[in-house]
């Protein structure tokens, strides 16, 4: 043991954080005071992932590149799905997305007593309005 | 000769972070010997890169831990830029280089705390963490997460800073020099802190160069390596030196992590200063083939990846010597001589990181 420190040490030197808890008093505190107060979240922040389901054309490529499995996309049906307790907010599928609809959005998943699983559908497209065809004679 | 005892500690300790299990052998209170057992979170991620394409993976290997996760990515990510030989645009080199280095002031101003909270120092463990906060802001601002950042992909990075961020990273740095100074002087000049740490867990540099530590634990002894002047990144375009210390003991690799802050501040001023215009990340086209090792400093020390690809999207193995693994055998060496009352303390010098090492 180095015995330069076994002497008592100056009077001055005995409450070193003294001075940072006089100005603490007088200071607002370091922490926000949430759930009081609403939580400020970066623009950049990975919170949770929202789909622009009107664009987009079920490619799945989204749902191939999750790394938990977390999407299923089914392209028949115009059906997107996200298990909201499966993803990890890394934001691959917004990455590989071909038309952009996916975005990375502040705010967490709320917890919640069951697994939220989320399914957005896009409304069928109308049939192009042309005229009827005249019925078959031989019918 | 005295009794023997074995005194089990972990893998629940209220000092230890994460767990670790040690059979302590004890001549009354002084251990003659430490047998260690790990395995309690094992996750089994390398085996994981065979079930995942090559660029899904890099989220999963930052995932190996919440303190070095950028560090992961990034060596991970190196290893195939070098397989696939895709030239690291310099913009991505520096934005790398700037996110390592707040990683390593995050490391260590989590270890100064929790060093500060196992001497039961409690006002300097709060003021430790209330400066790392600071750091987390900032991650928080640049890349959009807290802990695991997800801005690594093969080829460079997937989010750039632009002008005002680099500004406000370079003034919050100058702020946090300021704010560490007080905390800095408390580590260094305070009696209790020098008194418990002083002497403590003594490691010339030829047993620690035998014994193959690594990172702050070998520069505390005196040897100067620090595998970041191999200059992956921006680090060849840096202007720093190894911090070191002399005398191997606990209150030199404290004395080591806090001049490592200082430097990493100094580090990212210049980067922010140098950096330049230009891509973010280099196009990527058709699978790995091949295999690579490298090498980058961890803020626990030196780390090494291996990546061995075979022209797939799936890569054959993965490979992570942490820097944890390494700084074991001479903590165990250590730990000879010590006393029981010292031993949480001791283990808390090398800077532990079991998820690291168990992946």
């Amino acid at each position: 043991m180095d015995h330069k420190h076994d002497q008592t040490p100056p009077p001055w030197r005995l409450f070193p954080f003294a001075g940072t808890a006089f100005k603490n008093l007088f200071s607002k505190p370091a922490t926000t005071g949430y759930p009081f107060e609403p939580a400020h979240y970066p623009d950049r922040m990975r919170g949770h992932v929202r789909v622009r389901i009107e664009d987009c054309i079920g490619c799945g490529l989204c749902a191939r590149s999750c790394p938990p499995g977390a999407l299923q996309v089914d392209r028949a049906a115009g059906s997107w799905t996200i298990h909201r307790f499966d993803c990890v907010q890394c934001g691959n599928c917004v990455n590989v997305c071909p038309k952009k609809c996916l975005d990375m959005m502040p705010g967490y998943t709320a917890p919640g007593p069951v697994k939220a699983v989320e399914t957005f559908t896009r409304a069928p497209k109308e049939p192009p309005k042309t005229p009827p065809k005249p019925e078959d004679a031989k019918t | 000769m005295a009794k023997q005892s074995i005194v089990p500690f972990g893998p629940q300790h209220p000092v230890l972070p994460e767990p670790v299990h040690l059979d302590l052998v004890l001549e009354d209170e002084v251990v003659v010997e430490a047998v260690p057992s790990i395995g309690f979170v094992h996750r089994g991620l390398e085996k994981l890169v065979e079930t995942k394409d090559f660029k899904q993976y890099v989220y999963i290997a930052e995932r190996v831990c919440g303190i070095c996760s950028f560090g992961h990515g990034m060596g991970y990510c190196q290893c195939l830029e070098k397989i696939m030989n895709i030239e690291l645009p310099p913009r991505a080199a520096y934005l790398r280089t700037i996110w390592m280095e707040l990683s390593r002031v995050h490391s260590h101003l989590l270890w100064l705390g929790l060093l500060a909270d196992a001497m039961g120092f409690e006002s300097l463990f709060m003021q430790s963490w209330r400066l790392r906060e600071k750091v987390l802001d900032l991650f928080d601002m640049t890349t959009g997460g807290r802990v695991i950042f997800s801005v690594n992909c093969v080829g460079g990075v997937l989010k750039d800073m632009d002008q005002t961020m680099l500004k406000t990273i370079a003034a919050a740095t100058r702020e946090m020099e300021k704010e560490l100074r007080p905390l800095a002087e408390t580590f260094l000049k305070d009696y209790t802190v020098g008194h418990r740490l002083r002497g403590l867990g003594v490691l010339d540099a030829e047993h620690a160069k035998l014994m193959g530590a690594v990172g702050p634990m070998l520069r505390a002894s005196g040897v100067a390596f620090d595998v970041r002047k191999l200059g992956y990144a921006a680090y060849g375009e840096l202007d720093f030196d190894p911090v070191t210390a002399s005398d191997g003991d606990s209150f030199a690799r404290c004395e080591v992590r806090i001049k490592e802050i200082f430097q990493s501040l100094d580090l990212i001023r210049q980067a922010v200063g140098k950096i330049p215009d230009g891509p973010i990340a280099a196009p990527v086209k058709g699978n790995p083939n091949g295999e690579h090792f490298m090498r980058i400093e961890q803020p626990r020390g030196e780390a090494i990846y291996y990546v061995k690809a075979n022209g797939t999207k799936f890569i054959d193995r993965f490979r992570l010597r942490t820097p944890t693994t390494s700084n074991i055998p001479p903590m165990l060496e250590m730990l000879k001589g010590c006393q029981l009352a010292d031993v949480a303390l001791l283990i808390l010098t090398i800077d532990p990181c079991i998820s690291c090492t168990e992946r």
